[in-house]
């Protein structure tokens, strides 16, 4: 079937297009084109907008900007984005890093979406053309979502605050087991003054470990502090089973894992 | 419905042609144009028998829009010869028994050529990491990744 391709200078009208029946938004084509490929005739139509903006990084003292459209390759060689550059490689291999992009990552169904995962937990703020929304927000409703992203924003944090963690059984490239990603700040005493942990195939779309989060504070890093945290850390999860990996799996190697990112 | 017209260059030379609205630049190669040197694997972007360079950068053919390459500058496998002679990388697979069935060498090649463009004297490493989006199910990857640190030795004694 032949797929109409329309293409919008603005987003604005882009997002007007895509109130047809049937139409979806083309970003790098890793997941509309391949739906299509495989036969999803739900897509008659395909809507992308050349707006510059889209494929623009800002990066204002610590407000990171990243458009929509720009891929994962473009953040991988980004000077001032080193921090991110782990979560960036961990979507595919180097054709699917120049084709991918932030805004399409956001959609992408478990096992996918790892720097998705990365947003999750550096509280990115999503926006559209009608404003601005929480990242979680987003994700809770993205199945619904027709409106156009056109960027994510968040704080760039500390080199040493950041810590991602992609695991698979083919190396250096393959599909996720499972993807964690953590912010945290430490007090001058060495304990967990903050942390927000964000996992991937944990659930069908990216999602915070709350109980971990709750059980790391005022705790130190090390193998006796972490222990709470870990024996929390399938609390609320309930994993995808998959090629790769079953849920079960992914439930018993998640604390292993999760114990390793935290011990550094 | 009304075909696309898209211009496009493929190894150096001009082409326009007309496609239908959706479709991939794989096929638009191998079925409109007749390069039949990117191979349709999976077609799902987890292969990369398909892998061609466009503007200088390994891409995706099966997941790529033809329209979207209106004026891009494509390189596959075909266009790496250089009358007659072939490019060492090419000469290096030969060289190291690294096809066997070959379907996956045209993404191989390709990907590795990206690599040696921007590193020529790449490590061990580097290698795997450029061709960790191709699959190759039949020769096995130490000849193909013995072939691709074969042919950037060969590229840094010529420009010796």
């Amino acid at each position: 079937m032949a797929l109409a391709l329309q293409t919008f200078a603005t987003v604005k009208d882009a997002n007007a297009a895509l109130r047809s029946t049937g139409t979806r938004y083309l970003g790098g084509g890793t997941l509309v084109v391949r739906a299509a490929n495989e036969g999803d005739v739900s897509v008659s139509g395909l809507i992308r907008s050349t707006d510059p903006a889209l494929s623009a990084i800002e990066i204002i003292g610590d407000n990171v900007r990243i458009g929509a459209s720009v891929t994962m390759a473009a953040i991988t060689r980004h000077p001032n984005l080193g921090t991110l550059t782990k979560a960036a490689r961990a979507v595919g291999g180097p054709a699917i890093r120049n084709m991918a992009t932030v805004g399409g990552n956001l959609f992408a169904p478990a096992p996918y979406g790892d720097f998705t995962v990365a947003l999750l937990a550096l509280d990115a703020t999503v926006s559209t053309d009608d404003g601005e929304m929480p990242i979680e927000a987003f994700l809770a409703g993205r199945d619904g979502s027709r409106a156009i992203i056109t960027s994510v924003s968040f704080t760039l944090p500390q080199a040493d605050g950041f810590r991602f963690l992609k695991v698979s059984r083919v190396k250096p490239k393959g599909v996720s087991v499972l993807s964690i990603a953590a912010v945290l700040l430490l007090a001058p005493d060495g304990t967990v003054s903050s942390a927000r942990i964000a996992l991937g195939c944990m659930a069908d779309r990216p999602m915070r470990a709350k109980a971990t989060e709750k059980a790391l504070l005022g705790r130190t890093l090390d193998q006796h502090g972490i222990a709470v945290a870990l024996a929390a850390a399938t609390e609320g999860i309930a994993p995808i089973t998959d090629p790769i990996a079953s849920a079960w799996y992914r439930t018993e190697v998640l604390p292993v894992h999760l114990g390793r990112l935290l011990l550094g | 419905m009304a075909k696309i017209p898209v211009q496009f260059t493929l190894n150096g030379s001009e082409k326009a042609e007309f496609v239908d609205g959706g479709t991939t630049l794989l096929n638009a190669l191998r079925d409109k144009i007749g390069d039949t040197s990117p191979k349709g694997g999976c077609h799902q972007g987890t292969c990369g028998a398909c892998s061609v360079i466009i503007d200088g950068e390994i891409r995706l053919s099966c997941l790529t829009l033809a329209e979207t390459c209106n004026g891009a500058d494509i390189k596959t496998l075909s266009g790496l010869a250089e009358g007659g002679v072939l490019h060492p990388l090419q000469r290096a697979f030969l060289d190291t028994f690294a096809t066997q069935c070959g379907f996956c060498t045209p993404g191989m090649i390709m990907a590795a050529k990206v690599l040696l463009d921007h590193t020529p004297n790449p490590s061990r490493d580097d290698v795997v990491e450029a061709l960790s989006g191709n699959i190759c199910r039949c020769t096995g990857y130490e000849p193909i990744i013995e072939a691709v640190l074969l042919a950037a030795r060969a590229n840094s004694q010529n420009a010796a």
